[in-house]
């Protein structure tokens, strides 16, 4: 199980500013390798380029140099199968019933009607859906649209989930059993996910590694191993090794989120 | 109970409304106005005198051909406006501009390109309708959440699932409004159109009975004309809730 699945060598991504011209140095430049079957999670200073590495990793936006391999192959410029991506925003499709929700995920993934119905039923039952297939996301709870929106990712099979913040909209009870659904569902897919987050605590329970960057434009300052074993719950919020994490990433995290919060006082 | 209590609304409105109607009748008397009970019976009666058909023939026409343009130009335009930024910079202050012009100078010119006949209440009818519907889909489709079309992408659609699959859907409820009020500036235009220089319709009629100081017939053409509207509103007021409710 430690094989690359995705390495990332050199990428920086920079932007060219509306209007003025100017460019923007979001990203980097960054090496990162994840392993098959890790649980990845990247923690940064508010708009320290966290979205804009998501982004290049799900090959929805190309790096302005370097380069993305997904599992040996360079990513183009679009997002390549058995890569599912869940936002922190409400994705769900309005006007789309639970289920018309869910079967979109399949993309155009050529598979007959009955192994489509059965990947569907599967991801449905798997996040607790059961009784709202036909249901419309508007009579949803904020967590049970973002349960949608990862039986919608999961329909697909993928091999990579990248997680953008998808609890940071709901609220801290929902967050962490959210957090304890995404455990399990890590340990029966074996997919290898990557998280971001701006919670600290988040990243400290799930993730098997977590990735500390620094204010834009972002780099990797430190990578964490968290040692937890595989089979794990949300309590491992009581031992103390979770302080300690805790306590390590706000150490090397602090003297960035002043830097980031005064350029944000700098620019307004 | 809940039926019941959904219906008690309308009902208490219609009812107060021809109280009120009725009360107007009894201070201006008879010179002016007819009662709820003589305009009912008189715009039945009405419907019952062949030569009445035409008319009605001509308005429906005009007004169904006039809406189906004014949706199509309507959706088409503002589809277009909403997505590309720089056509909608240029074309959006002209549409509003346009909006704001009293509809009616423009019937003159209208004529005179379309003749005295059916084609020009047709054009005067869109030309009402069309300009809402444009103005109303431009902003349903950008307001679309960004997060939908990133999804597209997510799934891997080309630009004709986006705009099928993701931004019409996601506009539908707004361009849907647009629509609602749009029909109803139709209805108002056709009218309009046909109470100058025309031989036919509702309106060219209910201008007649002006000039012969027809009480009956002005009160009876009006009833028509309002419960017609009336019902076709409440209609597409109940499917708009009802889209707006998904989202």
């Amino acid at each position: 199980m430690t094989n690359v699945h995705v390495s990332l060598k050199n990428v920086t991504k920079q932007f060219q500013r509306e209007g003025s011209g100017g460019v923007v140095h979001a990203l980097g430049p960054l090496d990162l390798e994840l392993r098959s079957g890790e649980f990845f999670a990247v923690v940064g200073p508010s708009g320290c380029g966290k979205s804009s590495l998501l982004e290049v990793i799900a090959g929805l936006s190309p790096p302005t140099q370097g380069e993305v391999l997904f599992e040996g192959k360079s990513i183009g410029g679009r997002v390549p199968d058995g890569i599912g991506v869940v936002f922190q925003e409400d994705a769900s499709f309005p006007w789309l019933t639970v289920a018309d929700n869910i079967v979109l995920g399949l993309r155009k993934i050529p598979i007959s009607n009955e192994e489509r119905q059965a990947r569907v039923d599967r991801a449905i039952a798997m996040m607790g859906l059961k009784e709202f297939t036909n249901a419309y996301p508007a009579q949803l709870s904020g967590g049970m649209r973002q349960r949608v929106c990862i039986a919608r990712t999961l329909v697909m099979a993928p091999r990579l989930i990248l997680l953008d913040e998808p609890f940071g909209a709901l609220d801290q009870q929902t967050r962490l059993l959210m957090g304890e659904e995404v455990l399990k569902l890590w340990r029966q897919t074996g997919a290898t996910i990557f998280l971001i987050t701006h919670a600290l605590d988040e990243a400290a329970m799930l993730a098997d590694r977590i990735g500390v960057m620094s204010a834009r434009p972002g780099r990797l300052m430190d990578v964490i191993e968290t040692g937890w074993p595989r089979e794990r719950d949300s309590r491992v919020v009581e031992s103390p090794a979770f302080g300690e994490i805790t306590a390590r990433l706000w150490k090397s995290l602090r003297a960035e989120s002043i830097k980031a919060i005064g350029k944000a006082d700098a620019a307004s | 109970m809940s039926t019941l209590r959904a219906w008690r609304g309308p009902v208490l409105m219609i009812v107060g409304l021809l109280s009120a109607w009725q009360a107007l009748y009894w201070i201006t008397g008879d010179i002016a106005l007819r009662s709820p009970a003589d305009t009912i019976r008189h715009s039945w009666a009405l419907f019952q005198r062949p030569a009445m058909w035409p008319h009605i023939r001509e308005t429906a026409t005009a007004f169904s051909a006039a809406i189906v343009i004014a949706v199509t130009l309507g959706m088409s335009v503002g589809l277009t406006l909403g997505f590309s930024r720089l056509a909608g910079q240029v074309f959006e202050p002209m549409l509003v501009a346009l909006y704001s012009v009293p509809k009616v100078t423009l019937y003159p010119i209208l004529l005179l390109m379309f003749g005295l006949g059916i084609s020009a209440k047709i054009a005067f009818g869109a030309l009402h309708g069309f300009i809402p519907i444009a103005l109303f889909t431009i902003n349903a489709v950008r307001n679309v959440r960004p997060i939908l079309i990133k999804t597209g992408r997510v799934l891997n659609y080309d630009t004709s699932d986006l705009v099928w699959r993701i931004l019409i859907p996601a506009a539908l409820p707004e361009i849907f409004s647009g629509i609602r009020i749009g029909l109803a500036l139709t209805m108002i235009g056709t009218v309009l159109g046909e109470m100058f220089a025309s031989q036919r319709g509702l309106g060219y009629l209910l201008m007649n009975a002006i000039g012969l100081h027809d009480v009956d017939l002005i009160m009876s053409i009006t009833f028509v004309l309002i419960v017609f509207a009336a019902v076709v509103s409440s209609i597409l007021l109940a499917i708009d809730r009802r889209l707006h409710r998904r989202v």
